[in-house]
């Protein structure tokens, strides 16, 4: 579904992605950890194409096509959808209506005519009781007054209903509490399927005790320094990062 | 629908019925501002004497006028001797054919969704349809007259109710009220009257669109109505659809009086050509718009959405005279290249337990430059009299401004008055989220435009809010790179 090809990026004019190779098939579920400033959020950012981030050198494949030469809402029609850390706030325009554009667009893209109102409501009711999302927060603007957890749990609900191919949880954990973390973790698990994958980058151990990753890895300086199955996750969580850290630096060493 | 969209052609493409414009089809007045000229018009209007002495007194009050120094742009010059004040509508369309109008102005028309027939008749196109509308307009007249409801031309209005005009003309905007209000005293050409009897509530929304050729929409176009007691009426003014008129200067004056218990909703959507790229050649409307509630529990509610003209500069105020009146003003100002809007309301609390709400949201982008103007003016005599007022402000782009000059005075210390503002950018964060969710960018700011905007939409009437919210993404459309 998607691979990842030595892939450099900077930001302005400092190196922030140093060569990264990442292959991820359908059905799978992939967790990328590491400590701060390693480069995750980065990746994701990449992989949605924000305007700020320019790629110098490698390539991406998703489902057979290159990425990088979409613009970001082609990405999303194709199927890539990124659940953001911050969500943002747009005063006035009303979450449902916000995914009913959203749909349509995507569906338009994909030569379907956009769901009349019955089943587009039918389909939000569904995937609210999916997800448990809040049926209040469904008809407020979107994410303006949320709490932290009910932004986190809109971008779930969005991704439920979006239905895309490949979904990035940047951080998705932080700032949840034990009780919001669960809901998250649970409408996630739902999502899974055999025709989609997950990237999720997380700092900790956690969240990926609620969703169990197929393989873990470790990104440090740019680079992917460690993959494993999710024994990695819970040594990282034994003995923090610092080991990897020497560890690439000796390998750094080696090579030169 | 197709063929509810025909009637409604048909009837704004009509010749004009009433009053003056068939049978003096070819005059011309020749141009310039003199006691001549304006006695000219009156004859041609065949206006009683009256009318011609209130005109007459506006242009002296005219001489004695000078323009303002205080609004926040450059004043162009005007020279009010080159203009023509009498001239009787083109009854010559300028073209044959769509094939010969400007394609970008087409392209607007297609966006908003605007039918063909009507596409050639707001571009100026000959339009022949072998159609018979009499009955359809009559149905309308019909229904109206039925509740005593006179809508009519202003003209026709003086001839067939000279009492009520005689009594209310002049009433809420005197004509010495400001250099524009007197120049249109002197030479209003025409206009809108409306009266509605007691206690009836009018049952459809009144609109120009029925009533005028929309071509000939006027220079100085002078609107009264008067809703008596425990009346109701929805009024709305200008349309959507692009208006290119080869009048630069407009300067309208609108009256309104509520009586008791009565009830007035005036909406604009104004979308008169803004000039090129540069600003030249757009239109400078200078309107004045001023209701009364003269009587107790009277309301009266302005919505406006502007994204038209070169320069906007307008106040639709309220005075509120009556005890428990109430005032509203709700507004979206547009501006983009080099259009300029200073624009924003004026509330006077005279009554007791009077309340005023002020919703202003200005959009500017490009190198727009947008103004809100407010006073909020408590007599002594208004105890426990509120005012709300809020007033926004998006830029998009960094060449755009927007400026904010609210005036409260209070003579009243039972008063309340809440003011609150801000000012925000459509961030590049905002647009790539909704990018990240397939939404591409010029739809992504038509969708937050439309949210910003949402309040003031909210108040217009169904139909005419959905063309509004097109027309600011069509507005808007390119602003953000």
């Amino acid at each position: 579904m998607l691979i990842i090809k030595n892939l450099h990026a900077e930001v302005e004019g400092k190196q922030i992605l140093k060569g990264i190779d990442l292959t991820v098939n359908a059905g799978e579920v992939h967790a990328i950890m590491g400590p701060n400033g390693s480069g995750k959020s980065s990746l994701a950012a990449v992989l949605a194409g924000r305007e700020n981030y320019e790629v110098t050198e490698g390539k991406v494949i998703f489902e057979g096509k290159d990425l990088l030469g979409m613009a970001p809402e082609v990405r999303a029609r194709e199927g890539v959808f990124l659940a953001f850390q911050y969500p943002i706030e747009i005063p006035g325009v009303s979450n449902i209506n916000f995914l009913k554009t959203a749909l349509a667009e995507i569906r338009a893209y994909k030569n379907l005519s956009p769901l009349d109102a019955k089943e587009f409501l039918q389909l939000s009711r569904e995937k609210q009781k999916l997800v448990e999302f809040d049926a209040k927060l469904v008809n407020r603007s979107l994410n303006e007054g949320f709490s932290g957890g009910e932004k986190k749990r809109n971008e779930i609900f969005q991704l439920a209903m979006l239905e895309p191919s490949l979904a990035i949880l940047d951080e998705t954990d932080s700032g949840l509490d034990i009780d919001a973390l669960r809901i998250v973790s649970k409408g996630v698990n739902q999502l899974r399927s055999e025709k989609n994958a997950f990237i999720i980058i997380t700092h900790y151990q956690r969240l990926l005790e609620y969703i169990v990753p197929d393989f873990v890895h470790v990104l440090y300086d740019g680079r992917i320094v460690k993959s494993g199955t999710k024994e990695l996750a819970l040594e990282l969580e034994e003995k923090g990062y610092d080991w990897l850290k020497e560890e690439a630096r000796e390998k750094e060493v080696s090579t030169t | 629908m197709a063929n509810d969209n025909e009637i409604i052609d048909n009837i704004a493409n009509k010749e004009y019925e009433f009053g003056f414009v068939t049978d003096i089809e070819m005059d011309v007045a020749p141009a310039g501002l003199n006691e001549d000229t304006i006695r000219y018009i009156s004859e041609k209007k065949r206006e009683p004497e009256w009318l011609l002495e209130w005109r007459l007194k506006g242009l002296q009050a005219f001489g004695r006028q000078k323009l303002p120094d205080w609004q926040n742009f450059e004043l162009p010059a005007i020279d009010f001797q080159k203009i023509s004040y009498y001239a009787a509508p083109k009854s010559k369309k300028k073209y044959d054919s769509l094939d010969q109008v400007d394609p970008e102005l087409l392209a607007t028309f297609e966006k908003l969704g605007i039918p063909l027939s009507e596409q050639k008749a707001l571009a100026g196109v000959a339009v022949d349809i072998v159609f018979d509308s009499v009955s359809v307009k009559t149905t309308y007249k019909e229904k109206l007259k039925e509740l005593g409801i006179i809508f009519c031309s202003f003209g026709e209005a003086v001839q067939e109710h000279p009492e009520l005009v005689k009594k209310y003309v002049g009433s809420v905007v005197p004509y010495s009220d400001n250099i524009f209000a007197a120049l249109n005293a002197a030479a209003f050409s025409d206009g809108s009257f409306v009266y509605i009897p007691k206690g009836v509530r009018c049952p459809m929304e009144l609109s120009t669109y029925f009533r005028i050729n929309t071509e000939n929409t006027g220079q100085f176009e002078r609107t009264l109505i008067i809703a008596d007691e425990g009346s109701y009426v929805s009024y709305l003014e200008g349309c959507t659809a692009p208006m290119r008129d080869e009048n630069q200067l407009h300067a309208a004056v609108v009256e309104l009086i509520a009586l008791e218990n009565a009830e007035i909703k005036y909406s604009t959507v104004q979308n008169w050509y803004p000039g090129d790229k540069e600003g030249k050649g757009g239109i400078y409307n200078f309107v004045t718009k001023r209701g009364i509630c003269k009587g107790a529990n009277a309301k009266i509610s302005w919505t406006q959405v502007e994204t038209g003209s070169a320069i906007t500069w307008k106040y639709p105020s309220v005075i509120l005279q009556g005890d428990h009146s109430t005032g509203e003003f709700y507004s979206v100002a547009v501006t983009r290249n080099k259009q300029i809007a200073d624009t924003g309301t004026k509330m006077h609390h005279i009554g007791r337990n009077t309340r005023s709400r002020i919703i202003s949201k200005g959009i500017s982008a490009g190198q727009g430059q947008n103004s809100y103007r407010g006073l909020v003016q408590i007599g002594p005599k208004a105890d426990e009299a509120r005012n709300f007022t809020q007033c926004d402000s998006l830029l998009i782009g960094d060449r755009c401004g927007a400026h904010t000059f609210p005036y409260i005075e209070s003579k009243n210390n039972t008063a309340t008055v809440e003011h609150e503002a801000t000012t925000s950018k459509i961030g590049e964060d905002q647009i790539f989220y909704l990018n990240q969710r397939g939404i591409d960018s010029e739809k992504a700011v038509a969708l937050i435009i439309n949210g910003y905007a949402r309040e003031v939409l909210n108040q217009l009437p169904m139909e005419f809010a959905v063309e509004a919210q097109k027309l600011l993404s069509i507005t808007l459309e390119g602003s953000v790179g």
